[in-house]
């Protein structure tokens, strides 16, 4: 048998490491918010020739507002990021690109006012503590036991900081935006990170009513039955989401980068966060009861 | 009931299944050698007609705005000037007012609520396959309330508005001046409105006329003479369709309330239909890769967790065209993700069977893998769904999300949960003791 919890500094460490890395980015850069958080304008526009995105937001800066970037999205086709933007100088933008190509057609337009920021910040937090509350509460009731709730919880956050803190460091460096659907992706990995977690419980649970065994000998137990079970399980989870990241196109590319990292994290975070923390409190409540 | 005959009934739910997930038409196209077949078989609908009782579904997928097209819009309504009762009165017929006029504008299927957050007041509106969203923004949001003044002070410009208001309309309709053949708006007055009108031209013989929209003079004409009847025509500088717009907003009422955009999210068809492509053939590679992945780690038996992924996904698509599910981009992520986590079952029940096969022999091994995984199985999907509760909300609380998209994504996640449960268990249980064991002896 594997005697995994020999190692759990080694697990701390690299779970520290990759925090720390995402709050540096978090500190450094911050998040690379999108216009559901900040207010402003998205805007598609497919060509039926390649444009010359200087000339064209040089023509929108003289005339309306400050373009703050476009990019090209597919074959012919750019996102234009500008400040949110009136119906009569969205119509004059329409205009100027329609004097540029009258064969211009606009895919998605997204405007977003400054005040919905803070609300989607709230709601989201809300979501967060209700989620949680709700998860801790059924494993503490299942396992009878607040340690086992709290240490799955805790897991749970480890996965969500591992998730802001990448999404800092991609944001820098490869323009991840943080949307409302990065918020989804959010909350939907707290179930992925507790699923895995709820399976190793249980076989913890399990060989515990069997055997009277030392919690420690009990875990390596239950790490080595389910870790074939929780690497499996990942990777049909992965396969999809990969295909989605790859073909799924612009709009839910990063949605899809979002929960795999959750998958990820979340597959990691069961044996090697949850489990440890587990352990360590059990074996600091006896050391304070003795 | 013994395994063969619940695989039976396995079977014939997995047809009728099959049979609701296909689509309306079918299209076959052959173009082979000269022989060229472009066809499709249709999928007749259900029609059923049994003396009171009459069923009819089309057994269409729903798509949401981001797929289907069409316009996303949020209003907030400015409340400041009105007391405590009178905001709910003015909400609710907010409300009223402009899904009147998205009606009149002519879009199908709208859908207009109200949404309220920390005394922030405001309405969506969501516009499927409208085509110009500039054009219905201005319609929906524009308070339109027309008035009438009179001249006090012809030197100093001064007026004053009267009580005769858009309140007082009975029709507004689109004419054209007969001389100009420039586009107006005709309007006819209620019979007290009418009244109004007689006694103002009355008193304002050979004196302009101002006509007022939001405060803004649209018109003044110079009144002729005393006008009975209740009939006016607003000659201002309009296009058709500004004249087209105003009398819907005229017809709709103005809003008792101004209101300003906050939110708009409008896609266009083409960016939809290619979501729908790019998400289909993303699942169905990612789906590939699962099947392959099964059967190289569990053989068999991986095979046969196959034959319930696929029971699954039929499954799957059939309710979200029975219940109907709005379908939303994020949605069919749900679903992908879904079909992802749906074989998790399958794999925590063979990785026990692996355990228990070295203590046992088949077909025990194979009912106490069944037995023993399922208590993780039901714990950990619990877990799954208490967050996909909290995302889809389905009791509307204001202080969480209400966003479609979000729901749409949460919706299918969850319905993908429970499905995979039945699929995971019951399906792929029975499968395995009819085929797998029966072999073996």
């Amino acid at each position: 048998m594997i005697d995994w919890m020999k190692y759990r500094y080694l697990y701390f460490s690299i779970s520290s490491i990759v925090i720390i890395a995402g709050l540096f980015g978090l500190f450094q850069w911050g998040l690379n918010l999108g216009v559901d958080f900040k207010g402003g304008t998205i805007a598609e526009y497919k060509f039926s020739k390649s444009i010359s995105t200087e000339s064209i937001s040089g023509n929108i800066n003289k005339d309306i507002i400050d373009v703050n970037s476009i990019q090209e999205t597919g074959k012919n086709t750019y996102l234009f990021r500008l400040p949110p933007l009136s119906s009569d100088q969205r119509q004059k933008v329409k205009e100027i690109l329609l004097g540029i190509d009258d064969k211009a057609e606009e895919l998605r337009f997204e405007t977003v006012g400054p005040s919905i920021g803070p609300e989607l910040v709230k709601k989201t937090i809300f979501a967060l503590l209700i989620s949680a509350g709700g998860i801790l509460f059924w494993v503490a009731y299942q396992f009878k036991s607040i340690k086992f709730g709290v240490s799955a919880v805790l897991a749970m956050f480890h996965d969500s900081l591992v998730l802001i803190g990448l999404f800092s460091l991609l944001g820098h460096f490869f323009g991840a935006e943080v949307d409302f659907l990065f918020v989804t992706a959010l909350l939907t990995i707290l179930s992925f990170s507790v699923h895995d977690t709820i399976v190793v419980y249980d076989r913890i649970r399990e060989t515990q009513k069997k055997t009277g065994e030392d919690l420690v000998d009990i875990t390596n137990h239950a790490l080595t039955q389910t870790m074939v079970r929780s690497l499996n399980n990942s990777m049909t989870i992965v396969f999809m989401l990969i295909a989605l990241v790859l073909l799924g196109g612009t709009t839910i590319k990063w949605f899809a980068v979002a929960l795999l990292i959750g998958t990820v994290s979340g597959t990691y975070s069961s044996p090697f966060v949850a489990v440890p923390i587990l352990i360590t409190w059990d074996q600091l409540e006896k050391k304070y009861k003795k | 009931m013994n395994p063969l005959k619940k695989v039976f009934l396995i079977i014939v739910i997995t047809l009728i299944a099959g049979y609701i997930s296909l689509p309306h038409i079918v299209p076959i196209k052959v173009n082979y050698k000269g022989l060229k077949i472009d066809t499709g078989i249709v999928r007749p609908n259900l029609n059923l007609v049994g003396g009171k009782f009459k069923i009819e579904k089309n057994f269409d997928l729903v798509l949401g705005l981001d797929l289907a097209g069409g316009s996303h819009l949020v209003f907030e309504a400015d409340l400041s000037k009105l007391s405590a009762e009178k905001k709910k009165t003015a909400i609710e017929s907010l409300r009223d007012n402009m899904e009147k006029r998205v009606n009149l504008f002519g879009i199908s299927e709208p859908n207009v609520l109200v949404s309220s957050f920390e005394g922030k007041e405001r309405v969506i509106v969501e516009l499927p396959g409208v085509k110009d969203a500039k054009q219905a923004i201005d319609i929906i949001g524009k308070t339109a309330e027309l008035t009438f003044a009179e001249i006090t002070d012809e030197e100093k410009g001064g007026i004053r508005i009267t009580d005769l208001t858009g309140a007082d309309l009975k029709q507004a309709s689109v004419a054209f001046d007969q001389k100009t053949g420039k586009p107006s708006v005709s309007i006819e007055f209620t019979d007290d409105g009418a009244k109004k009108f007689t006694d103002l031209t009355e008193k304002n013989v050979s004196k302009p006329l101002p006509i007022l929209l939001d405060g803004v003079p649209i018109s003044s004409p110079i009144v002729q003479e005393k006008i009975i009847g209740g009939r006016a025509q607003i000659t201002g500088n309009f296009t058709t369709e500004e004249a087209k717009n105003l009398s819907i907003q005229l017809n709709a009422g103005a809003l008792p309330v101004p209101v300003r955009l906050v939110e708009e999210r409008t896609v266009g068809a083409t960016l939809g239909v290619e979501s729908v492509n790019r998400s289909v053939k993303a699942g169905l590679v990612g789906l590939l890769m699962v099947l392959i992945f099964m059967i190289l780690s569990y053989g068999r038996m991986g095979l046969i967790a196959d034959l319930a992924l696929i029971v699954f996904g039929l499954l799957t698509l059939a309710l979200y065209k029975i219940i109907p599910i709005v379908l939303t981009l994020p949605g069919i992520a749900g679903f992908l993700l879904s079909v992802g986590m749906a074989v998790d079952s399958n794999i925590l029940i063979f990785e026990r069977f692996k355990e228990e096969i070295k203590r046992r022999d088949f077909p025990n091994a194979l009912e106490v893998s069944f037995g023993r995984a399922w208590d993780s199985i039901r714990d950990a999907n619990i877990a799954t769904l208490v967050t996909a509760f909290v995302l889809a909300n389905p009791l509307d609380f204001n202080f969480l999300h209400t966003s479609g998209p979000v729901r749409g994504f949460a919706l299918t996640l969850a319905l993908g949960i429970v499905i995979s449960l039945f699929t995971g268990v019951v399906v792929s249980r029975n499968l395995l003791r009819v085929l797998i064991t029966e072999v073996k002896k």
